[in-house]
């Protein structure tokens, strides 16, 4: 049975003695689309990930990937889709040629077309100059170029990207996400993991993880669209005193400083949220001006991760 | 097919880290050189050139006779003539000397009555050995003639040592050293190998190929075992250019043999490996296999003095199995087909701990 989604899980969990890591996590991943996890370190983006692909076994829970059940038939899985692991997990003391070339026998890649594919894939991932030079030596950007031509050298329709991104720099960043949308492109599902906004922002779809707990899924756009929350944006000559001011009003559910911006989320539920601000604000004889604005996704992020909402 | 190849894959892959890999490539060649000189030479158990002084108050014709054969054996040095016993004692607590000769004055008298020694030897008590050696010296003065005064070179207790009549330790020892090393490198490179890319990160990458856990511990196996005979190579080749020890039996014999010991070792290895977390744990876990192998494995010590306990130890290990083939081959002319049931243990150990090793190596992180 063919079905319109790449991943579909339900109810995931994984707990490690005490530890949940993921709980009850539902997943639906539309293929050919990048589908971003979004989360801070041991949200359990790296767990889900691991159980996708077979290498850890669910608590609870099940998920088929690419119309294949697992964990049960992980192994039936392995050819058909490409995993970059969180750590550079090449071999440092090959050449990027030999780390290509290794790969492609792992893959049983037809003996053809390999010396053609690996040609492609230098070419492709701006690595033709490193080609005789031991992975172990190349610098980070280099390194993650390395690993992703690996990842899809065996033309995976599904590509697993663990916080590809943590290592290297913003160009290196953005170059590795050009590549990303030329393989959605083409048809390859991408599931990715990062923490970093501007990245998330990139995703067709997008799933916000906090402590295991999926507490939003949707895409970019909508997520901004339905936070919940009202987003007052405070300009003040001293953010420090406008901040003590406003931070531990009732209504207030956060305050986050931005240079002599802050950013102020407020419950939907609270009526007229800039005035209270400026009461606030002017209560103190702070010069300060407040106005709505529409959120980003760094106040969607610390609106769903927030504590449980103050109460109204 | 595809299997074959992806094993092809593993066995290149290590060959092009290990020719890369400085340290572990100069083990290859440096740790069997190195324990051949340490053991062939420094571990010597015939004692030769004891420092020995010598107090003639005799100093007859037939008193420099007897010094004279003391020094022929070769078994001491004499590096000093002193007067008086008193004089030995001396040298002897100084640590000077090993072994004190001391001829009383009356000691032509003392030849031609066997109730009373004609020769005293005051000897460092401190080494077992050196006790061994002085009480060998003892047979000496009984070699007169007492009526002739002269020696008549005979010798009351005559020994005729088999298999190694010049005594000389290498022979015996380097075929078990054979096994020793093969131990040391064969489980070193193995135990590390799961080990080391578990720590680096490329396990993670290995269980998410098509690459079977099997598939894994074959390739790693492989280039190990061409290792392990080129070490073979150059352990005979030494033994035989620096202490002359001969292979009596047939050289395929000791081949096979020897496959199927670097086979076992390099299963063993594995089956560290997939039990440690750390390169630093695999290592300590080895050392409780290569002391007994040493120790326990008739190499040191001869199996059969041990004690019931410490026999059943050394029976599990292959090095004590891949000595006994050894020895045979090498020093005694054996056929392998005479030894079979030592090779069969070694085959079945083998596949036993490839099994465990497998088995135990999850294509799993949990």
């Amino acid at each position: 049975m063919h079905s319109d989604y790449a991943i579909e899980a339900r109810g995931l969990s994984k707990h490690f003695n005490e530890l949940r890591a993921v709980s009850s996590l539902d997943l639906n991943v539309p293929r050919g689309q990048i589908y971003g996890f979004l989360g801070p370190n041991g949200s359990g983006k790296s767990t889900t990930i691991r159980m996708l692909c077979g290498l850890l076994t669910p608590t609870e829970g099940s998920a088929t990937v690419l119309d294949t059940d697992i964990p049960g038939n992980a192994k039936d899985l392995k050819p058909k889709i490409g995993y970059m692991t969180q750590r550079f997990s090449l071999f440092g003391d090959l050449t990027v040629f030999e780390n290509l070339q290794f790969i492609a026998e792992i893959y049983s890649y037809p003996v053809a077309g390999r010396g053609a594919r690996i040609d492609e894939l230098l070419g492709k991932y701006n690595l033709v100059g490193q080609r005789t030079q031991l992975a172990g030596t190349m610098s980070g950007g280099q390194r993650q170029r390395l690993a992703l031509a690996c990842a899809v050298l065996h033309h995976p329709d599904l590509l697993l990207l663990d916080e590809p991104t943590s290592a290297v720099d913003p160009q290196s960043r953005r170059d590795f996400w050009e590549n990303l949308f030329r393989l959605a492109g083409s048809g390859t599902t991408i599931l990715v993991s990062t923490h970093y906004m501007d990245e998330a922002e990139r995703c067709h779809r997008l799933a916000i993880l906090d402590h295991g707990v999926k507490v939003a899924d949707g895409t970019p756009q909508e997520l901004q669209d339905d936070t919940g929350m009202h987003i007052v944006e405070v300009t003040a000559d001293d953010p420090y005193a406008a901040q003590s001011a406003i931070h531990d009003l009732a209504e207030v559910a956060s305050v986050t400083q931005l240079g002599v911006r802050l950013r102020v989320l407020m419950p939907e539920s609270i009526d007229s949220p800039v005035a209270i601000v400026e009461r606030a604000l002017a209560s103190r004889e702070i010069k300060a001006s407040a106005r709505l604005t529409s959120a980003t996704l760094e106040d969607v992020f610390v609106a769903v991760t927030l504590r449980p909402p103050v109460t109204q | 097919m595809k299997s074959f190849s992806r094993v092809l894959a593993i066995v290149k892959k290590e060959v092009r880290q290990l020719r890369r890999d400085r340290l572990t490539f100069g083990m290859v060649v440096g740790l069997p050189v190195i324990q051949m000189l340490l053991f062939g030479y420094a571990i010597n158990t015939d004692v030769r050139h004891l420092k020995t002084a010598i107090a003639d108050q005799a100093d007859t014709h037939l008193s420099q006779q007897f010094v004279a054969e003391v020094r022929q054996t070769q078994v001491v040095d004499i590096i000093e003539s002193v007067p008086t016993a008193r004089d030995l004692e001396d040298l002897l607590r100084r640590g000077r000397i090993s072994i004190g000769v001391l001829i009383p004055a009356d000691f032509d008298r003392r030849v031609n009555d066997p109730a009373r020694a004609a020769v005293q030897l005051l000897v460092d008590g401190t080494d077992p050995t050196i006790l061994g050696v002085a009480n060998q010296l003892k047979s000496i003065p009984f070699g007169f003639d007492s009526t002739q005064y002269s020696p008549t070179g005979q010798s009351v207790i005559e020994v005729r040592p088999f298999y190694n009549p010049e005594r000389r330790t290498p022979v015996n020892i380097i075929p078990g050293l054979m096994g020793v090393i093969l131990t040391m490198t064969m489980i070193l490179f193995t135990a590390v190998a799961i080990v080391r890319e578990r720590e680096r990160g490329n396990l993670e990458l290995l269980i998410n190929t098509p690459l079977s856990s099997t598939e894994l511990m074959v390739g790693k196996v492989i280039p190990y075992i061409v290792i392990g005979m080129l070490q073979l190579a150059l352990i005979l080749g030494v033994g035989r250019l620096l202490f002359d020890v001969p292979v009596r039996g047939s050289v395929v014999d000791l081949y096979l043999a020897a496959t199927a010991f670097v086979a076992a070792n390099l299963a063993l290895g594995l089956l560290i490996s997939t039990a440690a977390n750390t390169q630093f744990q695999a290592m300590q876990m080895m050392v409780f296999i290569l002391l007994p192998s040493i120790l326990l494995s008739g190499f040191m010590f001869p199996f059969d003095g041990m004690p019931t306990f410490a026999q059943y130890i050394g029976e599990v290990l292959p090095n004590t199995h891949f000595i006994r083939l050894t020895r045979g081959i090498m020093l005694r002319d054996a056929a392998l087909a005479e030894l079979l049931p030592d090779l069969f243990y070694l085959i079945g150990f083998t596949l036993v701990a490839m099994t465990v090793a497998a088995m135990r190596f999850s294509k799993r992180l949990d």
